[in-house]
This record gives structure tokens, C-alpha cells and sequence, in this order.
């Protein structure tokens, strides 16, 4: 998760979007009068392919939807879910909000903390895990919960880090 | 009408105002950021919270952003509130919490809306004790500095640069208390507006860069009311000097034409006038004859450099030598020094200087102006247009601050479907929702694609007589009885008629057209369709573009054409020139001038820069450039406007020898005359000129004259904090110099006058009120924030439509048929090195595209060109080498040649290309 | 999978509106299952027996009040939408984006019941004389983006969706829309910008989206729970729609209400408007053992913190306003007495100062400050004046004062935790006023 947009330009040379991206992009912009609209699901199918999205995709996506590259990149520094650096192989979204925090939600961050070696917007050296905080995750009733890639879960303890992170290669 | 209470006083403001821009337009203080009286309210900053009460009776109150509270009859607000004045305090805070508070090394110090803001909410002590957030900085181009830690988030940059300009390249990122204003990636800004960041920003994040080379504080700097002699709009400016070089321009207020704007060539373009290689002295130039033919130099030898009697002697034995003198005038010069120089000649002996096809349109377009029936607009009618239809203009490149005017027309279509809802049209963002794309409509007839086709309804790129057609066309469907071209095809048949349609119903249609594509056909069209609009007795407005800062000023003028001039020379009919502020070369066949020079034994040069004409004069004397002098020039809205001297050049560099052009060719016509020399002034010179020129009386009054008071005082060129006057020439004499006297205007070159706001002036030389440093100073002089100065907008019309009626031009050109063997050159536009003056400045050539040849697909398809590789066109005796470009939009069998780009090509001339043994 | 805590024999047609059809194993209910138990007659009813304005005024008596946190009038702002000749119909957009703390029952809805949605919106899209309904949800539900894509999909085979709806003549579709995380995309306006592409960042009101909304067109926006509720009341009227709340609460209707927290049992119920928390409590089971409440937030991070003896009041949006706090999103998030204050108010704060769009002074700036202020609160590093310097923050950053109403929520919790627990904030000052300075930052790390 990255807000700067400063950050020093990254080599993509070469970027191409994907066809299969092309497409998807152009059957999310039938939904709206304006093709604007598709540019966070735009940013979302670019992401969904690489991981992450790079300076050049936002150009791409700018060029596909006739939209300035400054807005793009607005929108894709705006919104916390977009990633504007490379991340691991799997994202971990810990909820840091206060039903998972009434839960033990600091013992569980800490204890990622320790068990990953990183903190918040880092990423493993193994380029396994990202680590990232998340806004209330819906899942109050199973607080602390987190997501990893798609999956929720909660209530998750300390101790059950290990196993949980096992089925994420 | 409505009447509002604040703080227990009655006034009577407009009712569809918002409150802030109403208690600013009665001169009270309510501090403010994101709100700006161009761009509307959008209520992000907060900064502007009054208290309004229910009713009289109310005590509780609620506080409300006025920039967004609509003015309501019998409204009670208090402005002193001490709640509303706790939270305009804690919102500086919060502004200021991560600002560095770098005041001292920040540029905008001193002219800062933020340092202004501060102090008018009497936040002076900090609470916050916790790390600042930074940011990293880019690099934007030659023209804009960028330090984003002093950003407050006042949205205003993207807000201008985005909606107002069009601009796509700078953003807004990020989010929370990290948001970043910038570019995608570090590089360039791309709007031909970026200047106006400098001023729109409130505090010091985007700065201008050229200043920076060579900063001075506000303050320190001296000013006086100028106009911009970069294009011939006429904006108002605000150069600021130091030492002897112009530091920045600012924009100077003016309500009708360029109000808060200026374009970057008129902002960044000032670097001639502080040239090293400027002429300051005299110089004589010793000439052998050499007869190697035409085209070979005429001069030889040395130069030398000349006290001020001893050139003028030398200057006018040569011309009394000489048979006949003739005079070469300059558009790009006053009307005064023009003036003076055809006095100097006589009526008989003048040419303006500008080329004949040129010229030959420029007096057209002041009969269309007058006898069209529609009447020249102003940038600021022009903005209330609703309907426009542009013919043969790329304005970015032609007239961009027109450009800029056209854009706000159209986009105020959101205002109109605005106000059928109920949203009054200062609340900017909930406009731009419901505006969407809609715009009023706009058409575009040019040869290539335009920044501005995106705005357009339709565009029609063709060829200059194809783009006269359709005008013609649009004439006739407006009113049958104008000629219709024959054989149009269907499809401009059905835009024609589409055009006439709309210009019809439009309660203000505007037709815009010009002299870029030196084709009259074209200015022809607009006239017809102007005429139409005329006769079905629709109001609206004809402006016409032309070229340079005094292209009007000097064909209301009149004399001959520079061809005629050098005809004249080469003949041997006349064999002495004096030549005024002109680079013959770079309106001429380069072969033409040499010969003409050659021929000549008397040339007497008058310029502020060293061209290639200069380097041919037997005499040349170092002229004043606009900076260093006075004199008044008419824009392309037909406006007569006085600019004003900015410094004396010789108080800091005593060696100079700089004169306003129009002093040297008195002091000349007094030597070659024998007579006294007695003072003149510019009054005098200017009343001489008005009484001349029937058609230029009235630019008599365009400026002050020079025994204007207020209040017994003349008018201050420093702010009164300037500093070091007596210091700054320490290093040449020890004793003070007595400040240089201005026999010419009201202006003191001093901090002691007049500079304040309270009493109605129109000619101001720096905006500034107490509490008011920055630019936002003007709300002072206004007779309604946004509006017009109290005292009136400098300027007078001189151009207006005369009653009477008028028939059809009823020649109308053929289609345009392209050849196989030849090509029509067509001139372009072009915006950075366009203009002879700003293309001598260093930040202007930075930000100069390379010069190419533009070319359909089609045509490059034929010849087998592919963009970059060299092509040499030949064009009767010149001939030009340029790289290609090819454009979709343009049409086949034309070839762009751009401006200034060495062929000096005023109009299409057929050419040919020359056989290249290698292409791509 | 959120769990509704009421098994199926409790959850009936007459009395539980929002579930009685869910399933007891959480599998979504999907279109047959739907159709079988009363799915899509309301829309029948109103094609058959409505206008656009006889709905809304049977919504309007109904008194259905907005289940996304404001409580407005679903009727009234129905009946505001702009229509008639010259308007272009416009949008139904509904706010399924739920990300306010501690809430988690919009997510049941969508996870489990997706036609329920559907209807509702038809049913809006028929009353605002719209053309197109967007589901606008969280990117994180990603679970019930693909129940309702398919809900949507089997809608529209059989019918209800697209042209010419149930052989009525009119036209209306439905399209998800899925979100890339920021809390301040739940606001209605700022929902809106998102939708069209752009950064979220909230609009002026007025215009009202009911005026002018997505893309400029007359757009209405309502929470999930709203719009669940409402084929409800077309298909059994107002009366009855009052009668559910069973007299406990002036407004009508059923309320989804929650418990999160240290209790033994958190989840959902469906109850009459107007339950009291302490007949919340119960169904969860009390606090975990050896825990007492200390306090609690009645629905949501943007509530103002009520006392256990709040417990007995009903809640609901008149009755918790009175108190002091707001209904919220009506889910209630319990605080253990080992619960230091201070920490949790720093949480949220961070929570709303992370999720603050930018756009205002207020928002942007000052809440980041009151973040630094709670974080040396709770270090023992607090300077005298800095609980004063917090109390006048959450005054500035309180309704009117901001852009939208994203800082006033986060102004509540803060108040009120300073109002009722001030002297755990005053254990945390321990210096006295120091002079003014900025932390300077270390050579190097810029
Ligand atoms: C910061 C903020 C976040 C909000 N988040 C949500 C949300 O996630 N879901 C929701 O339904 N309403 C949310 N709202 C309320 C909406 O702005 C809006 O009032 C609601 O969607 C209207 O629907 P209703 O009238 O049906 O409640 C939020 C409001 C604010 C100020
Ligand atoms: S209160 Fe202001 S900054 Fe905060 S979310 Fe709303 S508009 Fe954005
Ligand atoms: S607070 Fe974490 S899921 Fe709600």
C-alpha cells in the first residue's frame, strides 16, 4: 500500500496489458455511461494479474480509458486496496479496528509482527507474505479476524498462526 | 438585491452571491483558500466560517463556511464572533501543522496568501509538538518550482489546472493527511497555463522558477502597469525589477480582459529584456561595398561603439546624404515610436514593417470589426458567449489566453442547466456534477487537431480555402440571401447547416477568426457569417486574431508594406532606412533583405535586441524595450491600452545608453532637421499621434497623463517596504543618486505615492492593501470581488461596429484541389517560439518543440515519409530542411510550416519538395 | 458468513421480514428457495397495484428510517427525488460498502439472502423512476460479490431484471460494483464520486443526490438494510410494518442488531425496533466470564460511548440521540472493564484519521493531531492542556464544521470517552506545558 507518488519510477518497460484484461476492462466500462467509472475495477483486474500495479499499467489503463494518467493515479493512490508497490505472493489484511481491538486484536498484530519479521506495508524477504492493516472487516463477531488473499477468518489467536499461514505456499 | 446584517451593519449585496464573495465585495475580511473568485466555493478548506443567526433574535448561531452559504435577504452574520473566530484560528493551525514554516528561504515570502491568512486570524503560536509530514519534491519543467511540504491542500492547483484549464497532467494523490498535488511522473507540465499556478496556489509550492534564478521579495521589486507585448490579446501584467533585469511578470488585474490569467508565454517569456547581448550603446558599423551579388553580406568590418551626439550626427548626415529615407515601422513597437518615426519620414516614406499579404488582412480585419455589425468582444464577453464557432484559429498557438476565455464559455453550459435546478453557479463542484460533458456548442474549423477539438461539438480539419467554405456555408443558412459556395459535399452541407443552427439559437454567438493562415477567403467567410448573424438581428460578437502585441495598433495606423519597403530599397528608388524594433529576416526572404540592405547606403537601426537585421545597420541605436519605456498599444480586440515604464535602465547600469525608440527618432529628426533640442514628453507625443490618426483618437486616453495625482501624490513603482535604494548603487558612487525623475507618466520611481486602494485608479503597478501581500490583493480594487477595477478596466475600445448596411463578400474560392507535383504551405501557429521577442528568452526556448513540417497520413503515405526524417521544401527562392510529423487530422496536399521557423511565411504559397535520395 | 443467532422457528413471515427465509447452515437463499417464500411479490403488488407515489407514501407512514446510520426517512427521500419531464431517470445505488466499526450485518444479507436486495431495489428503481440500481460493495466481501453476481444473473434470466421487468413495460437492470478498500467510500456522496471512477472524497449537499447524483442524474442512495426492508412494507402496508416494532419504539419495523466485543455469544439478531441493549446483552450471552462492561458503543466506531446503565434504553434513533450518542448502524460493540479508554480512543481515532479523504481542513489535519495527542496520552507523555486541546478538536471537528460527517463521527467517541472517563485521559499527563516546537525531523530518514 503506497501513497507517495513519488516513489523512484520502477522499470516496466514493456508493460502490455494482458487481452484477457483488455477485455474484462471493456465489458466493466458497459456498465457505466462514462469510462471513467471502470477505472478502480480497471486497476483491480490489472492488480489481480501482477500483484500489484506498476507506473507503465497506469498509463495503459489511461490510454484504454481515454482518462488522463493523473487521474488514474489519483484514483489508484486514493484507495487503500490498490497497490502501487510490488507485495507478496499473498496479502494479509488484519483488521485494526475497534470490535477486533476489544478482541486482542494488538496481541494478534504483534504476534505477526514476530512471526513474519516485518511490520504494516512490508513484505517477507521470501516474497511470501504482505502485511497490511484493514479497515473493519465485517467480521466483528469473529473479531480479531483477517483476510488472506480472498479467505476471512476469525477469530484467529496467536497461536494459530502457524497453521493458518501453512496453506499459503 | 438583498440586504444582509454583519456584526450589526446593513448592506445591500447581490442575492445570488454567496456570502463570502459578498462581505469580500464590501471589503471585508473573511480569510479564505480553496475558494477563488474565478473557480467558485467547493467548501474544502474551512477557512471562511462566519456565524449566521436564524434571525435578529437568534444569540446561539451556528457557523457556516460562507464560501458556500448562499446570500439570503435579511441574513444576520457576524463576521467578529469570537466562536467564528476561534475556529478560522484553529483551521490556520491545523494548515500550518505541517508546513514548514519556512518563510525566510520560501519564495512566495512576502506575497503569500497563507502568510496573509495567518495573520489576518491572529494565529501566532504553536501548539503541535509532533513530527511533520514531508514530501519529496519534482521537477516540472522549466517554468515551475514545486515544493510540496509548504502545500496546505487547498485543492486550488488541480482545480485550476484540471477544470479551469483543461489540463490532464497534474493531480491530486493520495489521501488523508497525505495527499500530493503533482505530476503522474516528474516531467514537464504540459498546460500552455501553468504560470498561473504561481498565483493560484496560496502559498509557495508552485513558484516560478525564472524568478527563482534571480529572486527578489516582492517588496524589493519595482513595478508598474504593463501589457503583455508577447501576442496581441494584450494581457495585463505586473513586471517586477531589480537592478536593472526584470525578475517576474505578474498578472495584472484587468476586469474585461485577462482578469486573474495569463499564458505562459506572456508570464515566462521576458528573458530578452534582460539579454546580455542587448545593444545598450550605439554602434556604428564601418561598411565596405562588396558586390559578390544578392544574397552576399553587405557589411564588413568593425564596429564601434558611439556616445549619444555623435551617433545621432552620424545618423542623420548619412540620412541627409541619402535621397531618400524611408521608414520601416513595427508591429511589435508603440504607436508612439511608430508615430514618431513616420513624422521622422514623412507619410510617403513609411511602412509599417509588416509583410504585405499580412498587412493586407490586418486592415481587412479592422473593416470586418467595424462593418460587420457584430461588435469585437472583450476576453470577458467572450466568456458569456454561448455559442462559438472558430474558423482557421488554433488558438492555443495563436491567441491562447483567447483559448483559455473560449474554454470558459462553453463549459458554462453547466452554469445554465445549473441555475434550471436551483444551483447557483459559484458552487463549483455540484456544477461540474451536473454539467458532466455538456458544453455549449462549439465548433472548429482548423487545419489540424487542436487542444481545444476536445471541447468541441464537431471539427472539421480541411484546407484554409475548405475551412472559408464551410463559413461561407454556415453564412448562407443563417441568412439565404449570402452566397452559398457551389459544389459543398453532404456531409459539410449538414454541419454547415448544423453550425448556422446553433450560432441562431444562441442568445450570444461568438465567431472567432484571424490571420494565422494568412488567408483572406477565411476572414471573408467569418465576415459573411458575422454579417448573417447581423441581419436576423441575433446579438453576438466577431473577434479576430492577429499576431503581434501592436498588429492592430499599426494598421489603424496605416502606411506601406515591408514589401513595398524593400522594393523601394532594391529599386534604388529610396536609399536610407531607419528601422524600428524589426527583424526584417524574420518577416522576409532572407535574400530579399540582403538585397534591400545592400542596396541602401543609410541604415539607422533602432532595437532592444541584437538580430540579424541590427547586425546589418550602419547606425544602430539601443532602444528601450517595454520594460524601460512608455507607450500605448492597441490589442486584437481593438483595445488601446498604455503600458508604463518598469525602471530606469541607466540608474543602475549609468553606461547604457537605452532610449524609448520614440525619443531617439525625435532626437533624430531634430539633428537631421538642424534644429534645438528641446524636451519631449510622452503626453505630447501621444496627444501628436491621436490628432494624426482619426481612427487612433481615442487612444489618446488610453493611459494616465503624466500630471496625474492622488491626493497631490504620483503613484509609487516600489512597495514601501522597499529596501537597499540607497545601498543598491554603493558599488559605483558612494553619494547617493537622486531617484531617475519620470517626465512621462505619474509613476515615481520610488516607494513615495500613492499605492493604496482606496481611492479608484486603473492603472496599478502592484496589487497590494494592508493585510493583502499576495496576489489576492486585487479583491481590493474590484468593484466586486472577480469583477471589474472600481475606477474601470484600463484600456479604450477603439474598434465598434458602425451602423449601416452590409452586402455579402460574393467571391468565394473553389474547393481546394491538391496537386501532384506541389504542395500548399500553410502557416502554423505556434505558441513557444512563435513570437520573435520570447523566443530570444532562455526558459521559452526550453520549453520550444522541435520545428517540423506537418503532414497528412495520406500525404506521408505518398511521398514516403515517416515522421523525424528531414524533408526539404522549396518555396520559389527559399528553401527549408525540417523533420516530419504527421497528423491524422490534417488535410491531404497541404504541408504545416510552422511559425518563425525560417521561411517566413505569412500566407499559403504553393511549393516544392525536393527529391531526397534516402527515405525511411 | 455473519451468523443470524435466532434459530429458524423463531425467525417467521410475520415477525422477522429481513430472515425468516435464511437458511439455519448460512447458505445463501437463492432464487427458487426465494420465490417460494413470498420472493418478488412486492414487486407483483406494485406493478399491479402502485404508483410511484402510492409506494412512497406507504413507505413514508411505514416510517422506515435509513438502517446506514442517519436514520432519515426512506419515504421522504424517495419523495424528494427529482422526476418528471425534462429529468433523465436516474439511479438506484445501494450502500453496501459497510465498514464502520463494529458492524457487520449487511454483510448477512448480501452473503445470505441476495434476492431480498434485489427486490428492494426494483422496487426503489420503480418508485424514483430510475434505469439502473448499482450495488456498490466493500472489494473485501468477496463471498458476497459472488452470491449476488449470481443472484443478479438468475434475476435477470427469470426476468426481474432488464428490459421490460415481469412483462411491466419498464426497464431496469442492476450492476455490482466492487470497492478498493477507504471507509469514506461508505459516505453517500463520496459513494458516488467512487462509482464514477473518481477519488472519494464527499460532495456539497445541497444538491442532493435526490437532485442531482451519480453522473449528474437524480440518484437515490440507500443501505442494504433499508432497502431489504422495504418489500415488506409493499407487499403487507405501513400498518403492519408499524405494528412489527411491537410499540417498543416510535419507528417501525425490525432492526438487525448486533453485539461484538468480550460476550459469550456475539452475532446477529433480528428484533423488534426499539429492543434495549440490555435485552441485546442477554441474547449474547453476557460479558465473557470475568469480565464486567465498562461501557459501549451502540452502533458503530462514529457513536458516542453510552454507560452500562444506557442498557435499559431502547434502542433506537430518538431514544439513543437523547442520550447523548447515536443509534448508528444499531450493532453494539461491549467494553470490558480491563478496557483502558484511552487505547480505544486512540484506536478509533486512527481508524478515522487514516480513512479521512483528504478534502477537509478539519478531518485531514486535526485528526492526525489528536492521534499524536491520545498516542502520548497513552504513553504517559501527555502535556498539560493537551485533554483541553483534545475537547476543543472534537468540538471543531463536530457537524457543520467539516465537509461531510466523517470527522463528526469521529468527534463522538472522542467527546464522549473524555465526557464519561476523564480521568483515565488525566492519568496519561505527566508533563507540563512545554514550549512550542515540532519534533525535528532526524538527518537522513526524509
Ligand atoms: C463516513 C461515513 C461512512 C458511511 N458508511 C456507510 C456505510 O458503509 N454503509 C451505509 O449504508 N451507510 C454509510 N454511511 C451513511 C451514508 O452516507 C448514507 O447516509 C446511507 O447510505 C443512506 O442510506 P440509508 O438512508 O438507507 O441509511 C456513512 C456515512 C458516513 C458519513
Ligand atoms: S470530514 Fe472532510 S476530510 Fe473528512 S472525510 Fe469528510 S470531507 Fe473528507
Ligand atoms: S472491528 Fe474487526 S471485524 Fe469489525
Amino acid at each position: 500500500m503506497t501513497h507517495t507518488s513519488t516513489s523512484a519510477p520502477i522499470a516496466t518497460d514493456g508493460f502490455v496489458l494482458h487481452d484477457e484484461d483488455r477485455a474484462a476492462i471493456a465489458h466493466e466500462r458497459e456498465h457505466y455511461p462514462h469510462p471513467q467509472a471502470a477505472s478502480i475495477e480497471a486497476l483491480k483486474i490489472v492488480q489481480k494479474r501482477h500483484g500489484w500495479v506498476p507506473d507503465a499499467a497506469i498509463e495503459a489503463i489511461a490510454r484504454e480509458l481515454g482518462v488522463p494518467p493523473a487521474s488514474i493515479e489519483g484514483v489508484a493512490t486514493f484507495y487503500s486496496l490498490i497497490f502501487r508497490q510490488p507485495v507478496g505472493r499473498h496479502v494479509i489484511l488484519l483488521c485494526d479496528s475497534s470490535s477486533c481491538f476489544l478482541t486482542d486484536y494488538e496481541a494478534l498484530r504483534d504476534a505477526f509482527f514476530a512471526h513474519l519479521g516485518i511490520g504494516f506495508g512490508q513484505t517477507t524477504p521470501d516474497d511470501r507474505f504482505t502485511l497490511l492493516p484493514v479497515c473493519c472487516l465485517g467480521a466483528c463477531d469473529r473479531g480479531p479476524a483477517l483476510m488472506i488473499g480472498d479467505d476471512t477468518y476469525g477469530p484467529v489467536t496467536p497461536e494459530e498462526i502457524p497453521t493458518l499461514l501453512e496453506g499459503y505456499a | 438585491m438583498a440586504t444582509i446584517h454583519v456584526d450589526d451593519r446593513d448592506y445591500e449585496v447581490d442575492g445570488a452571491d454567496n456570502l463570502l464573495h459578498a462581505c469580500l465585495s464590501l471589503g471585508l475580511d473573511i480569510p479564505y483558500f480553496c475558494w477563488h473568485p474565478a473557480m467558485g466555493s467547493v467548501g474544502a478548506c474551512r477557512q471562511c466560517a462566519v456565524k449566521q443567526y436564524k434571525n435578529a433574535d437568534d444569540t446561539q448561531g451556528m457557523l457556516v463556511m460562507s464560501c458556500m452559504a448562499p446570500v439570503q435577504d435579511d441574513a444576520y452574520i457576524s463576521i467578529e464572533d469570537d466562536e467564528a473566530k476561534a475556529f478560522r484560528a484553529n483551521v490556520i493551525e491545523w494548515l500550518m501543522i505541517n508546513h514548514p514554516h519556512d518563510c525566510p528561504v520560501c519564495e512566495e515570502g512576502g506575497h503569500c496568501h497563507l502568510q496573509d491568512m495567518t495573520v489576518m486570524t491572529g494565529h501566532d503560536s504553536r501548539r503541535y509538538r509532533f513530527r511533520k509530514r514531508t514530501h519529496q519534491n519534482q521537477d516540472l519543467g522549466p517554468f515551475i518550482g514545486h515544493e510540496m511540504n509548504r502545500c496546505i491542500t487547498c485543492y486550488r492547483c488541480v482545480r485550476f489546472y484540471q477544470d479551469y484549464a483543461g489540463g490532464g497532467d497534474l493531480g491530486a494523490f493520495g489521501a488523508h493527511d497525505n495527499v500530493y498535488f503533482g505530476r503522474f511522473q516528474e516531467g514537464t507540465l504540459e498546460s500552455p497555463f501553468s504560470g498561473n499556478l504561481t498565483e493560484v496556489c496560496p502559498t509557495g509550492v508552485f513558484t516560478d522558477q525564472t524568478h527563482s534564478e534571480h529572486y527578489t521579495r516582492k517588496w524589493d521589486l519595482q513595478f508598474a502597469p504593463s501589457v503583455c507585448h508577447q501576442c496581441a490579446v494584450g494581457c495585463n501584467i505586473s513586471p517586477g525589477e531589480r537592478y536593472g533585469d526584470i525578475r517576474r511578470i505578474e498578472n495584472r488585474y484587468n476586469g474585461e480582459v485577462n482578469h486573474h490569467f495569463l499564458c505562459d508565454r506572456g508570464r515566462f517569456g521576458y528573458g530578452y529584456v534582460n539579454r546580455e547581448d542587448r545593444p545598450r550603446v550605439p554602434e556604428w558599423r564601418e561598411r565596405q561595398r562588396v558586390d559578390a551579388g544578392p544574397g552576399a553580406a553587405g557589411v564588413v568590418g568593425g564596429t564601434i561603439s558611439l556616445e549619444i551626439d555623435d551617433a545621432l550626427d552620424r545618423a542623420a548626415d548619412g540620412m541627409r546624404n541619402a535621397r531618400r529615407v524611408i521608414g520601416i515601422g513595427s508591429p511589435r513597437a508603440s504607436l508612439e515610436s511608430n508615430h514618431m518615426l513616420r513624422t521622422l519620414v514623412g507619410d510617403t516614406n513609411f511602412s509599417t514593417g509588416i509583410a504585405a499579404r499580412e498587412l493586407e488582412l490586418l486592415v481587412r480585419m479592422n473593416e470586418l470589426n467595424t462593418r460587420c455589425g457584430l461588435p469585437s468582444p472583450s476576453l470577458r464577453e467572450i466568456e458569456s458567449c454561448d455559442a462559438v464557432f472558430v474558423l482557421g484559429e488554433d488558438l492555443i498557438n495563436s491567441a491562447a489566453r483567447m483559448a483559455l476565455a473560449i474554454r470558459q464559455a462553453v463549459n458554462a453550459k453547466g452554469e445554465a442547466l445549473a441555475a434550471e435546478r436551483g444551483i447557483p453557479s459559484w458552487n463549483a463542484e455540484a456544477v461540474k456534477t451536473l454539467a458532466q460533458e455538456a458544453h455549449h456548442p462549439f465548433f472548429l474549423a482548423t487545419p489540424d487537431a487542436t487542444e481545444l477539438d476536445a471541447l468541441a461539438e464537431q471539427t472539421y480539419h480541411a484546407a484554409p480555402d475548405d475551412i472559408a467554405r464551410l463559413g461561407f456555408a454556415v453564412a448562407h443558412y443563417i441568412d439565404p440571401e449570402a452566397p452559398c459556395p457551389e459544389a459543398l459535399d453532404d456531409a459539410t452541407t449538414a454541419l454547415a447547416s448544423r453550425i448556422a443552427e446553433a450560432l441562431m439559437v444562441a442568445q450570444r454567438p461568438l465567431v472567432v477568426s484571424g490571420g494565422s493562415l494568412g488567408t483572406p477567403a477565411v476572414l471573408e467567410a467569418a465576415g459573411n457569417v458575422a454579417r448573417a448573424l447581423a441581419r436576423r438581428t441575433r446579438p453576438g460578437a466577431l473577434s479576430l486574431v492577429r499576431r503581434e502585441a501592436n498588429s492592430t495598433g499599426l494598421s489603424l495606423l496605416g502606411g506601406q508594406s515591408l514589401d513595398w519597403a524593400l522594393e523601394c530599397l532594391t529599386s534604388g528608388e529610396a536609399d536610407g532606412v531607419v528601422i524600428l524594433e524589426n527583424d526584417l529576416y524574420a518577416r522576409a526572404d532572407a535574400g530579399q533583405v540582403d538585397t534591400a540592405l545592400q542596396r541602401a547606403d543609410c541604415i539607422v537601426t533602432l532595437d532592444h535586441q541584437r538580430t540579424a537585421t541590427w547586425d546589418k545597420a550602419d547606425i544602430g541605436l539601443p532602444a528601450a524595450s517595454f520594460a524601460e519605456s512608455d507607450g500605448t498599444l492597441v490589442s486584437l480586440e481593438g483595445r488601446a491600452q498604455r503600458f508604463y515604464q518598469v525602471f530606469e535602465p541607466s540608474y543602475i547600469r549609468p553606461e547604457t545608453r537605452i532610449r524609448e525608440s520614440w525619443r531617439w527618432l525625435n532626437a533624430l529628426k531634430v539633428s537631421v532637421e538642424r534644429q534645438v533640442m528641446t524636451p519631449l514628453t510622452l503626453d505630447e507625443v501621444t496627444r501628436d499621434m491621436a490628432m494624426t490618426y482619426p481612427a487612433l483618437a481615442p487612444a489618446g486616453d488610453a493611459g494616465l497623463s503624466a500630471a496625474y495625482r492622488v491626493h497631490g501624490l504620483r503613484l509609487a513603482r516600489e512597495p514601501h517596504r522597499y529596501s537597499g535604494r540607497t545601498a543598491m548603487r554603493a558599488n559605483l558612487d558612494v553619494s547617493e543618486l537622486r531617484a531617475p525623475q519620470d517626465p512621462d507618466t505619474p509613476f515615481a520611481f520610488s516607494m513615495e505615492g500613492y499605492a493604496g486602494h482606496a481611492e479608484p485608479r486603473r492603472e496599478v503597478a502592484f496589487a497590494w492593501a494592508p493585510g493583502w501581500n499576495s496576489p489576492q490583493a486585487w479583491n481590493k480594487f474590484q468593484d466586486e470581488v472577480g469583477g471589474h477595477l472600481r475606477a474601470g478596466d484600463p484600456g479604450v475600445r477603439l474598434l465598434g461596429p458602425l451602423p449601416g448596411d452590409y452586402d455579402y463578400t460574393r467571391t468565394l474560392p473553389a474547393r481546394f484541389a491538391a496537386r501532384d507535383d506541389q504542395w500548399l504551405a500553410v502557416p502554423q501557429a505556434r505558441l513557444f517560439g512563435g513570437d520573435e521577442t520570447s523566443a530570444r528568452a532562455e526558459p521559452i526556448q526550453a520549453r520550444m518543440a522541435e520545428t517540423r513540417f506537418t503532414m497528412s497520413r495520406g500525404t506521408a503515405e505518398r511521398l514516403r515519409m515517416s515522421p523525424g526524417v528531414p524533408l526539404t521544401f522549396n518555396l520559389g527562392e527559399r528553401r527549408l530542411t525540417l523533420p516530419v510529423a504527421i497528423s491524422d487530422a490534417w488535410p491531404d496536399g497541404v504541408i504545416g510550416v510552422p511559425d518563425q521557423s525560417g521561411l517566413s511565411l505569412v500566407a499559403p504559397e504553393w511549393g516544392h519538395l525536393e527529391p531526397q535520395e534516402v527515405r525511411a | 458468513m455473519s451468523r443470524i443467532l435466532q434459530d429458524r422457528d423463531e425467525r417467521r413471515p410475520e415477525t422477522h421480514p429481513l430472515t425468516f427465509r435464511l437458511n439455519d447452515d448460512g447458505t445463501p437463499v437463492m432464487l427458487d428457495a426465494y420465490r417460494e417464500q413470498q420472493g418478488y411479490a412486492s414487486v407483483e403488488r406494485a406493478f399491479s397495484d402502485l404508483t410511484s407515489k402510492t409506494l412512497i407514501d406507504e413507505l413514508k407512514t411505514a416510517n422506515l428510517r435509513g438502517r446506514g446510520g442517519g436514520g432519515f426517512s426512506a419515504g421522504l427521500k424517495w419523495s424528494l427525488t427529482m422526476q418528471g419531464e425534462g429529468i433523465p431517470r436516474g439511479y438506484i445505488v445501494c450502500n453496501a460498502d459497510e465498514m464502520e466499526p463494529g458492524t457487520f450485518k449487511d454483510r448477512l444479507l448480501l452473503e445470505q439472502q441476495p434476492h431480498l436486495l434485489i427486490e428492494g431495489m426494483i422496487l426503489a428503481g420503480f418508485a424514483n423512476n430510475a434505469y439502473q440500481g448499482y450495488i456498490f460493495m466493500r472489494g473485501e466481501y468477496v463471498d458476497a460479490a459472488r452470491t449476488v453476481q449470481r443472484a443478479l444473473e438468475e434475476a435477470r434470466a427469470a426476468g426481474w431484471l432488464g428490459r421490460d421487468v415481469a412483462g411491466s413495460g419498464w426497464d431496469f437492470d442492476i450492476a455490482l460494483h466492487t470497492g478498493a478498500g477507504r471507509y469514506i467510500c461508505g459516505e453517500e456522496t463520496a459513494l458516488i464520486n467512487s462509482l464514477e471512477g473518481k477519488r472519494a472524497s464527499p460532495r456539497a449537499k445541497p444538491p442532493f443526490p435526490g437532485q442531482s447524483g451519480a453522473w449528474g442524474k437524480p440518484t437515490v442512495v440507500n443501505n442494504v438494510e433499508t432497502l431489504c426492508n422495504v418489500p415488506s412494507v409493499v407487499l403487507h402496508g405501513a400498518d403492519w410494518y408499524q405494528g412489527l416494532s411491537q410499540g417498543k419504539s416510535g419507528d417501525g419495523g425490525t432492526k438487525l442488531y448486533g453485539v461484538s466485543g468480550k460476550v459469550k455469544r456475539p452475532g446477529l439478531w433480528e428484533l423488534p425496533m426499539g429492543t434495549t441493549g440490555n435485552e441485546l446483552l442477554e441474547r449474547a450471552g453476557g460479558m465473557r466470564d470475568g469480565h464486567t462492561l465498562k461501557t459501549w458503543l451502540p452502533g458503530g466506531g462514529s457513536t458516542g460511548f453510552l454507560l452500562p446503565e444506557h442498557l435499559e434504553l431502547a434502542l433506537d434513533f430518538d431514544t439513543i440521540g437523547k442520550a447523548g450518542s447515536r443509534l448508528g448502524t444499531g450493532l453494539i460493540a461491549v467494553v470490558a472493564d480491563d478496557q483502558n479508554v484511552v487505547s480505544l480512543a486512540r484506536n478509533l481515532e486512527e481508524f478515522f484519521s487514516r480513512e479521512s479523504c483528504g478534502w477537509c481542513t478539519p478531518c485531514r489535519d486535526g485528526l492526525p493531531w489528536s492521534v499524536k495527542l491520545l498516542q502520548a496520552l497513552e504513553a504517559g507523555e501527555g502535556e498539560r492542556g493537551d485533554i483541553d486541546l483534545l475537547e476543543s478538536l472534537a468540538v471543531d471537528l463536530g457537524p457543520g464544521r467539516t465537509f461531510c460527517a466523517h470527522a463528526p463521527g469521529a468527534a463522538m467517541p472522542l467527546a464522549s470517552a473524555i465526557h464519561y472517563f476523564r480521568d483515565e485521559f488525566e492519568r496519561g499527563v505527566t508533563r507540563g506545558q512545554g514550549a512550542a516546537h515540532a519534533d525535528p525531523i532526524p538527518v537522513g530518514s526524509v
